[in-house]
């Protein structure tokens, strides 16, 4: 494929971003909304376009199982799924991070059951937030198809050595069609040459995988785990690096946006991040000193960026879209407010849940959560959550 | 930004429409979304697509609430539900009817532009069938003129093939020249 820009939807894009990383094994099972990405891909690999093992499994168990035996063999491999498929791949989902198998998954975030409900928001990533993938969430089209490349150098990376979620919202970029603008081939081909995977598995070099682990090592194991996903972090970085020296596209762990001089910030994750955008541009326009912090890379968490993006300024209003039961608010504001805790110069935070199950989130609903928001935090009515919207 | 809102019922090709016109807009070097109103597909129900053009770049991830631009694609959906729901003033109703546009009487008066084109009929006699997703696109440029016929050539002839996409066409055509406007 030569480098061109084309109105698609961004399922069939990521499918097409797949292709042109020349994955060798694809098992995934289909689940709304992320049904359009493995159609797509199935019928590249039928029509012979691209030399790869489409294992069509008979679940999400199966297909993470069967990823977890392509990646050791070190085969590029590539799955895709949302919410109760991701539930159902969840025991396997854990120990492909911790024997550190390389693989990449478009994860379309779709809500959890009950009720049943195939709509967008974060709660399916959030119940797989402690497995040890790297975590990445993407905005728009382009981000997506860009982020499959960028997922796969990092993933493959012998210093990480990680699978790697993309994360994309669920129908609100899964079913959107929007300009996408492809890359050449040997431009894909220089940034991620073939796989070549060290201690993979070979009858020629045995070596054992997954192994019962005695009280007298599993915390060694566990410390390897942490310590793999924390030293990831400048390799994520330098990967998004190479990526933006070769397409002019940049992506960063934490991004800002107008907020220089802003005395107060939106902070946001997936998609909504550009509507944040356009709202805050309304309230430049009025005078308010308003911005949006992005948090792009969700694992390992960017602690050091975030900080650095928001100390020194009042107020953060966190926009979450899931909810810990029970816990102290969204899952992203609870980690914000662990990082910010006894920090001089932390802005106070409020919280609110939104777009859950894909109750659309507007520019008006924007404009009513930054404003209340801040009267929020000026009140010093800081603790918990709002969830915003909630009727009766 | 144009905003546009297609209304239909599931099996119609509502979203098709919403997609040929997005594709048609970001070939010209603009920026365009399309999206459907999410939800599991049901034939015959009532569907909403929806779309934007811009000649920047489009940071709205949320559904159409004021469309400029309204095309009905099933004239009884009137029954059941206002098409012309949030619309902005000055923008534009497009049906199919067999009505006038003088004959349509909407909930906004005078303050917005209604265009009518009995694309059942030019469905049937060049299609086979009443399904006017394309069709109703000819009656759309010619009203909004946001982009040409050759525009939408290339995106109607890749989805529906040679054969199948040249007679879309020329249904498209016969809407464009046969949309009555008033206002």
């Amino acid at each position: 494929m030569g480098k061109v820009r084309k109105g698609v939807e961004v399922s069939i894009a990521i499918a097409d971003a797949v292709a042109q990383a020349d994955v060798d094994v694809i098992a995934a099972y289909p689940i709304t909304p992320q049904t359009h990405i493995v159609e797509h891909l199935s019928e590249i690999v039928a029509d012979g376009e691209l030399d790869a093992e489409y294992v069509p499994v008979d679940s999400e168990h199966s297909a993470m199982s069967v990823c977890c035996g392509s990646a050791a063999v070190g085969a590029r491999t590539f799955t895709s799924t949302s919410s109760q498929g991701l539930a159902l791949m969840s025991e396997i989902f854990f120990i492909a991070a911790a024997m550190r198998l390389p693989m990449v998954m478009a994860l379309a975030n779709r809500s959890l059951s009950s009720p049943l409900s195939i709509w967008n928001d974060h709660s399916d990533v959030m119940m797989v937030r402690d497995a040890g993938w790297i975590c990445i969430f993407v905005e728009n089209g382009q981000e997506t198809y860009d982020n499959i490349f960028c997922a796969f150098r990092m993933s493959e990376d012998p210093e990480v050595m990680l699978p790697v979620a993309v994360n994309l919202d669920g129908f609100i970029l899964t079913h959107m069609i929007e300009p996408v603008e492809y890359e050449d081939d040997d431009l894909i081909r220089r940034y991620l040459p073939e796989f070549k995977m060290k201690n993979a598995l070979h009858p020629d070099h045995p070596v054992s995988m997954g192994c019962f682990g005695m009280p007298e090592i599993y915390t060694e194991a566990q410390m390897n785990r942490e310590m793999g996903v924390r030293n990831s972090y400048p390799h994520i970085v330098k990967a998004w690096e190479e990526w933006g020296r070769l397409t002019g596209r940049h992506y960063r762990p934490v991004e800002t946006y107008r907020t220089d001089d802003a005395e107060y910030c939106i902070v946001t994750m997936g998609s909504y991040g550009e509507t944040a955008m356009e709202v805050v541009d309304a309230l430049r326009a009025e005078g308010e000193k308003v911005g949006v912090v992005k948090i792009r890379l969700w694992r390992p968490f960017p602690l050091d960026e975030f900080r650095a993006a928001v100390l020194g300024k009042k107020h953060l209003i966190v926009v979450d879209r899931a909810i810990t039961f029970g816990g102290q608010g969204g899952p992203v504001a609870t980690e914000l407010r662990s990082a910010l805790y006894k920090r001089d110069g932390a802005p106070t935070i409020v919280n609110y849940v939104a777009g859950l199950a894909g109750r659309d989130v507007s520019r008006k609903d924007f404009r009513s959560i930054i404003t209340e928001g801040r009267k929020k935090a000026e009140a010093g009515d800081t603790e918990g959550f709002t969830l915003y919207g909630l009727r009766g | 930004m144009l905003e546009i809102r297609v209304h239909g019922r599931g099996g119609q090709g509502a979203v098709t429409s919403a997609e040929l016109i997005a594709i048609a807009a970001i070939n010209t070097g603009r920026f365009a979304q399309a999206f459907p109103s999410f939800g599991p597909e049901r034939r015959g129900a009532p569907v909403v697509a929806f779309c934007r053009v811009d000649d920047r770049k489009i940071n709205i991830r949320a559904k159409v609430y004021n469309p400029d631009a309204v095309v009905v694609l099933d004239p009884g959906l009137v029954t059941l539900l206002d098409p012309t729901e949030g619309m902005v003033e000055g923008g534009i109703l497009i049906m199919n009817t067999r009505k006038s546009p003088e004959a349509v009487e909407t909930s906004k008066g005078s303050s917005i532009r209604i265009a009518t084109v009995d694309a059942d009929r030019i469905a049937i006699e060049e299609l086979g069938r009443a399904i006017v997703n394309t069709t109703m696109i000819g009656a759309f440029i010619k009203v909004t003129g946001l982009i040409s016929i050759n525009d939408i050539r290339g995106p109607l002839l890749d989805r529906f093939g040679s054969k199948l996409g040249e007679r879309n066409l020329k249904a498209l055509e016969r809407a464009y020249h046969e949309v009555a406007i008033k206002g």
